[in-house]
């Protein structure tokens, strides 16, 4: 029997390891790999410095008016000057208090939901925060004043619009999901022509037609408000996507499921919301945050119905003869907000999908 | 910029506002009670109305607004504004959302008379302008053969640009750019010798420059666009309450009042001033306003000189000539018919 030395575990060849193995892996791997990395590389030399210098270092930040933008960089000075009308529009100084407490009472809701496990109290309490939430808002009880919506603006109202849009385009999305996977013929057809309608016009349509064309059909003297009109229109248009989507997940599950469900005697309701739609939301939940993050981003369209959110904001505050010509600068800030919401979004997504994945664990 | 489906829905809002427009018709007594005035204005647009860093608006138009807010209810600040696109305005003003649309608005024959409107007045006299850089020395538009002009493309401004060379037996290059943004940065790139836009626009075009005096306005205007307060038909007591709230400011100009000296102003000996200030007679009473809704409006928010001046004139960064918003005593178009 032959006797085998044991040979120590040893180190990778110095060839396959290292940044110098990861770059030529990786970077340099082919000619054309080595090709389009200098070409990348010669792109960011391109962009990048020249943006530093505008963004950074030939920047003013310092002042409050017009004058202290002296350098050939970016103002910043006109950023922080119009902050609060980035971040509340016209919402009114002393009440924008009212505004904080909303955002600080959802991450408190956030925190409740991590603790809380029965989802009917989930609802409950989610439900109950978005009538706290226009409470505080919009005012008109309890003592708090009225603050109309046409002095709503800026990232608060984007936030409004995307919130109202996402919850509430949810259970109507669910609805008509359920709806066209139906078996009764006027339920199905009315759910597939409402989805085919609104897939097939765009929202700047929806959106024009609830500014300019509804207001005409009302009888005289009644007034809808011009964001409710915008918020329905959204919140219809968004139900459309939800419920494609959420059909998808629904033919995901096994008929299987189904079948069992009914074996037990499950009624339909109890059927859909406790078996089918826990498995079909699971496998729908990226493509949901997508469209969620999509909405977010399309919110920007009220800015042609004459809403100031956080994008027309920017049109607005560039309009002010004091302070003409700075809506660059205005963009770029913009599009950083816009950014840290729909990636905080995104890694939300991601850590549900973790969460949720029961089948890989 | 107009398109086949513009028109038609031009024409649909045409027929279902003038079906529209006779019910609501006594507009007075539902501002009075609801205690502010709806107005439709711009969603930006320098010195016509914007936005200060506290969310305070300001404007010329803004001004025609808070005027009607100081004759009718007493109070230039209680005024609810609703900003509006240039589609949705004629609706907003049919349906009823706003009762008045101080929104840089040109006078035409066909929206006077096809839309259910009523002009109430002009508190801007616009027309299409030139700049140039003050290098090539050029003091007259009619000196501009060969020149390369920047231009918004799918304008009025193109064309009314055509029609002016033509008529003048002049060429010109044109360069046609999307936004007043990318026109400015051609402009300034050297793409062009002259801009074209209304010279109202020019003037916050120039502030965009690197360089605002190396550039000049030409004297020279190409295009009429008369810019003022409308109101719906069928509300003539209101319509004349909106044209004399605006021919106030007018007619204060006229007669010197300012909202400094108003109240001196009151012991006046002058007739005119005497009428225009509700110490005699009862003018405003008249109108169904309070015998002393001129002197509102002057004391709250001055006569048209001090706000042409504060908002668009020599007192703004604008800095736009009086030209034809002069007082007609002074060589303009501004006029206000007699108080008596």
């Amino acid at each position: 029997m032959a006797v085998y030395d044991k040979i120590e575990t040893r180190e990778a060849p110095s060839s396959s390891k290292g940044a110098l193995h990861w770059l030529r892996e990786n970077l340099f791997s082919t000619p054309l790999n080595s090709a389009m990395t200098l070409f990348g590389i010669a792109i960011l030399f391109w962009i990048i410095p020249p943006f530093i210098n505008w963004a950074i270092i030939n920047a003013n930040f310092a002042g409050s008016t017009r004058a202290d933008c002296t350098g050939d960089g970016a103002c910043w000075v006109f950023v922080k000057e119009k902050m609060s009308m980035f971040m509340y529009g016209f919402y009114p100084e002393a009440d924008r208090w009212r505004v904080n407490l909303a955002y600080a009472l959802f991450f408190v809701v956030i925190a409740a939901f991590k603790l809380l496990r029965k989802s009917g109290l989930k609802i409950a309490i989610a439900t109950m925060y978005f009538i706290v939430a226009f409470i505080l808002i919009r005012g008109g009880f309890f003592g708090l004043d009225m603050v109309e919506t046409n002095k709503w603006g800026g990232l608060m109202l984007t936030i409004v619009i995307s919130a109202v849009g996402i919850v509430g385009s949810f259970p109507i999305g669910i609805l008509f999901a359920f709806g066209r996977a139906s078996n009764l013929p006027i339920i199905k057809s009315v759910s597939v022509t409402y989805i085919e309608f609104i897939r097939g016009v765009p929202l700047i349509t929806i959106l024009f037609m609830s500014s300019v064309i509804l207001p005409l059909f009302f009888p005289e003297g009644v007034q809808f408000d011009k964001l409710l009109r915008a918020l329905i229109g959204i919140t219809f248009f968004q139900a459309a996507y939800i419920a494609e989507i959420i059909r998808g997940g629904l033919q995901a599950v096994s008929k299987g499921q189904y079948e069992a469900a009914d074996a037990v005697g499950l009624s339909y309701w109890q059927k859909m919301l406790l078996v089918i739609l826990p498995q079909a939301l699971k496998v729908a939940i990226p493509n949901l945050v997508g469209s969620f993050i999509a909405l977010f981003q399309d919110t920007t369209l009220v800015l042609i119905i004459g809403l100031f959110d956080l994008l027309a904001m920017v049109q607005l505050t560039g309009s002010d003869s004091h302070w003409l010509g700075f809506e660059t600068e205005g963009y770029v800030f913009v599009t950083i907000i816009f950014w840290v919401f729909c990636y905080s979004m995104s890694v939300y997504s991601k850590s549900l999908e973790k969460r949720f994945n029961t089948n890989l664990k | 910029m107009k398109s086949k489906i513009a028109k038609i829905s031009m024409a649909a809002i045409a027929v279902i506002g003038l079906s529209a427009s006779v019910a609501n018709a006594d507009t007075l007594s539902d501002t009075k009670a609801q205690g502010y005035l709806k107005c439709g204005i711009n969603s930006g647009l320098p010195g016509f109305a914007s936005a200060d860093s506290k969310g305070n608006w300001s404007g010329i138009d803004i001004s025609v607004c808070r005027a009607v807010a100081a004759a009718v209810l007493g109070d230039a600040s209680k005024v609810k504004f609703t900003s509006l696109n240039a589609k949705e305005r004629f609706t907003a003003l049919q349906s009823g959302e706003i009762d008045l649309l101080s929104r840089n608005t040109t006078w035409t024959e066909t929206r006077d008379s096809s839309l259910g409107l009523n002009f109430a007045g002009v508190n801007f006299y616009d027309g299409q302008g030139f700049m140039v850089h003050k290098s090539i020395g050029v003091k007259n538009a009619k000196e501009l053969n060969g020149a390369a002009v920047c231009v918004q493309s799918g304008t009025t401004t193109e064309l009314n640009l055509a029609d002016y060379f033509r008529k003048n037996g002049m060429k010109y290059k044109l360069v046609a750019y999307d936004s007043n943004d990318q026109v400015v940065k051609g402009y300034e790139s050297g793409r062009c010798d002259v801009i074209t836009s209304d010279s109202s626009q020019l003037y916050s075009l120039r502030i965009k420059l690197k360089n605002p005096n190396g550039s000049m306005v030409l004297p020279n205007i190409i295009s009429k666009e008369p810019l003022g307060p409308v109101v719906r038909q069928g509300d003539d007591k209101w319509f004349n309450i909106v044209k004399w709230s605006y021919a106030a400011m007018v007619a204060a100009e006229e007669a010197g009042i300012t909202s400094k000296n108003v109240d001196s102003m009151l012991k006046s000996n002058n007739p005119t001033v005497k009428r225009i200030l509700g110490v005699e007679g009862k003018l405003g009473e008249n109108l169904g306003l309070s015998k002393n809704f001129a002197y509102n409006i002057i004391k709250q928010v001055g006569n048209y000189g001090e706000v042409f001046d504060r908002t668009v004139g020599m007192n703004s960064p604008l800095k736009i000539k009086r030209g034809l918003n002069a007082l007609w005593t002074k060589g303009g178009l501004q006029y206000s018919p007699p108080f008596r």
